[in-house]
């Protein structure tokens, strides 16, 4: 009997390392294709962050009684997922939209100040949609925090100088966003470098679609854009966020129409924890998670994943 | 497979075309495509066919278990990754039929089984497979929950004891059903092997490594065996991931024989049990047996398959037409989008959430999501009239049709074309079911 071939892959690249929050998390890092020890020696599980909202219209009832009432408080929220032992808060910033509430960006920017300081974790840190009010949401979020190190999303083609110029200013971390497409992402990447960013700055966002909406798309996006990275293509190597909140979006996660597809909570659960499984295996540094029950699976399976045998 | 010019250098040289193709090295590339076989040429010698028959070998050997139309279908995969070329035979699922259970119990537990099926748009996500599994030890009544089991389910069977007389006793019993042998461990190999020739069944070895699975597999190649299904011993996430990686890549990368066949794991049952059947639809896996899969633990795992197999080369588009969301009647709102699927699924999904029924009318954009679309002209007020003279939609509903809020613009050359009052929607598609209960009330 023959002994098993060598099947370790060589790579030329590997991905940045970029230093989020007071500088003790590290998100990127991978030098071979995740979790495999035999070609990958970076060993450093994916980071995942929890959802915050801080206006809970549209926010679905199902995902909302999992927080025991404490999602009426954005804070209060973020330190809860600190509790859960999440590395991040990823905090969606909805009151500024003027159709809402219109909260001023000094008021949102108080939010995110004190979710830093309560949590000491990373913060990621979402608009409402509105460009304006984004830029100047943005502007003043990056001035009121200047002792952790913010991921600002986010960028887009048609729009990414402001958040750039904000998170520029105070050394933070921009998230540039690209519609599920390896070339859009790598001219993001272009758009932001040669607009000055640095490549410990960067972080991309190449769209996860969840499970049974486009997941496969997303999936294989995903595994081109390590591959690419991995063979070479230093506009492709910034770590990869990918965002898994949609799961709960999917009619047939959530739906309780018909009772053959058995109980929606831990289906929707396990709608987002394979949506999130499926980015780790496509090469996710960063997830964003709303489940926490969802989170704390993906969680244990991520660390296990990582460590070698 | 091997290249042109290796299938070249084989040949005769001659270019006698009685192959059918003009010259030998035509018929080279041929079949370097795949598209024409060695059989072909009558003048090879023997030796070349040989030669030519070992490289020309696809990487890994597909294996049925079952017969006919609804054989489970697993292996011949040949790629790492599916943007290179479609997965194609998707992961197959089985549930555990014990046969400690009493004689109605197995047959409400098929019956548990076959009820795990779900109708989705175009396809049917099915469990493929039941397994009956020895845990009495006796071979008697292994054999007879075998024969009452595959009495009330049509589909593949597998049986699963690790006692040579219990499965052959079981065997006889199901005879005609060519049932997986599940299987072969290093102390019980010779006899397991033994049944799979004498049955014609495929046969599942489990090794403690990867390195003892191939082993085995050589060994049972060797001994005449050409239908298995290796199980690599994994129990973790890890071991799942990392070895059936490395099969997979020894098989399709350095064409190493001994593990060119489907995987599969045994799961049990519950939270890590999903997750390695996750992990293992992703990443390599043809076979999955679970002890107990829940309506709610299957729905997405199914999900998940159904993405992972799909062609990568379709492009991203719905058909033009109206889709019908909840049941709308003459009055329900008329909504449209483009016919990027992505858009689509978003829209509709928000649509869904909102519990009001929608008539949307999918325009074709080629694929382009709204700005873009509407950028390229392909998403103006001329063409969405024309989607809506083409499907009807108007005669469906006497409601106004809302215009997406990113192309806002279109609205009153719209309202003209179609003589029908426009209202403008949301920009972003979550607010949708916010505005959808505005209009309603509006
Ligand atoms: S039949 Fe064989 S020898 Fe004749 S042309 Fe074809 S390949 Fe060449």
């Amino acid at each position: 009997m023959n002994d098993i071939p060598q099947v370790a892959e060589k790579y030329k690249g590997e991905i940045a390392e970029i230093v989020l929050g007071k500088g003790d998390y590290v998100a990127g890092g991978a030098k071979g294709m995740p979790f495999l020890s035999f070609e990958n020696p970076s060993k450093r599980r994916p980071m995942i962050a929890g959802e915050v909202v801080d206006d809970l219209e549209g926010y679905p009832e199902m995902a909302a009684r999992m927080f025991d009432g404490r999602q009426n408080d954005p804070v209060e929220w973020a330190v809860m997922w600190k509790e859960l032992g999440m590395d991040a808060v990823c905090v969606r910033l909805l009151s500024t939209d003027p159709a809402r509430r219109g909260a001023s960006p000094e008021d949102a920017a108080e939010t995110v100040r004190r979710i830093a300081d309560r949590t000491g974790l990373p913060v990621i840190v979402c608009g409402c949609g509105d460009r304006a009010v984004d830029g100047r949401t943005m502007a003043a979020v990056s001035g009121a925090v200047k002792d952790s190190r913010l991921i600002l999303a986010k960028a887009e083609e048609e729009d990414y100088k402001t958040v750039s110029a904000a998170a520029m200013a105070n050394g933070h971390v921009v998230l540039g966003f690209s519609n599920l497409d390896i070339n859009l992402a790598k001219q993001m990447n272009i758009l932001l470098s040669d607009f000055g960013i640095d490549g410990d700055s960067i972080i991309m966002d190449p769209l996860m679609a969840p499970l049974g909406m486009g997941l496969d798309y997303s999936y294989s996006v995903n595994e081109r854009i390590r591959l690419a990275a991995l063979s070479g293509d230093g506009m492709l190597q910034q770590p990869m966020l990918c965002d898994t909140t949609s799961a709960w979006d999917v009619g047939d996660a959530t739906s309780q129409d018909d009772p053959a597809l058995g109980d929606p909570v831990h289906r929707a659960t396990w709608w987002e924890v394979m949506s999130a499984l499926a980015a780790m295996m496509s090469g996710a540094d960063i997830l964003v998670m709303r489940g926490p029950a969802a989170a704390d699976m993906v969680k244990v399976y991520a660390a296990e994943l990582t460590e070698a045998d | 497979m091997a290249t042109a010019m290796e299938f070249f250098k084989l040949l005769p040289k001659t270019n006698c075309k009685d192959c059918g193709h003009p010259t030998c090295l035509a018929f080279a590339m041929q079949l370097a495509n795949g598209k024409a076989s060695l059989e072909d040429c009558p003048h090879i010698s023997e030796e070349s066919r040989k030669t030519l028959n070992e490289s020309s070998a696809p990487p890994m050997r597909t294996v049925r278990i079952g017969t006919g139309d609804r054989a489970a279908v697993m292996g011949g995969e040949t790629v790492l990754y599916r943007h290179e070329r479609r997965f194609v035979n998707p992961t197959v699922y089985a549930v555990t039929v014990s046969d400690g259970l009493s004689d109605e119990e197995i047959v409400s537990r098929v019956g548990y089984a076959a009820s795990l099926r779900f109708e989705r748009v175009g396809t049917v996500f099915r469990l493929d497979c039941i397994s009956v599994r020895n845990d009495s030890g006796d071979a008697e009544r292994f054999s007879a929950a075998a024969s009452m089991a595959a009495g009330s389910w049509d589909s593949p069977l597998i049986l699963e004891s690790e006692s040579p007389s219990a499965m052959s006793a079981a065997l006889d019993a199901v005879k005609g059903r060519r049932p997986l042998i599940c299987g072969a461990y290093p102390g019980n190999m010779d006899r397991m092997m033994e049944l799979a020739k004498e049955h014609g069944c495929p046969l599942a070895l489990r090794g403690g490594t990867l390195e003892e699975t191939a082993s085995m597999a050589a060994r049972a190649k060797a001994a005449g065996i050409e239908d298995m299904v290796l199980d690599t011993g994994a129990v973790t996430l890890k071991q799942c991931l990392e070895r059936q990686t490395a099969a997979r890549r020894a098989a399709v990368r350095k064409k190493f024989r001994a593990l060119g066949y489907p995987l599969m794991n045994r799961v049990g049952s519950g939270e890590y049990a999903v997750a390695l059947a996750s992990v293992s639809t992703m990443k390599y896996g043809s076979l999955v047996i679970f002890d107990d899969l829940k309506p709610y633990e299957a729905l997405p795992l199914f999900t998940l398959r159904n993405n992972i197999y799909t062609d990568p080369q379709v492009p991203i588009q719905v058909k033009q037409g109206v889709y019908p969301i909840g049941s709308p009647d003459s009055h329900s709102p008329i909504m449209f989008t483009t016919n990027f699927s992505l858009t689509y699924f978003t829209v509709r999904a928000d649509i869904e959430k909102s519990k009001i029924p929608v008539w949307l009318q999918v325009v074709n954009t080629e694929g382009l999501s709204v700005l873009t679309a509407y950028a390229a002209g392909k998403f103006d007020p001329e063409h969405v009239a024309e989607a809506f003279r083409e499907s009807g939609i108007l005669d469906k509903s006497d409601s106004a049709v809302i215009v997406p809020g990113l192309v806002a613009r279109m609205s009153g050359k719209l309202e003209e074309i179609i003589g029908r009052r426009a209202v403008v929607g949301t920009n972003e598609s979550k607010n949708i079911p916010k505005h959808l209960r505005e209009f309603m009330s509006g």
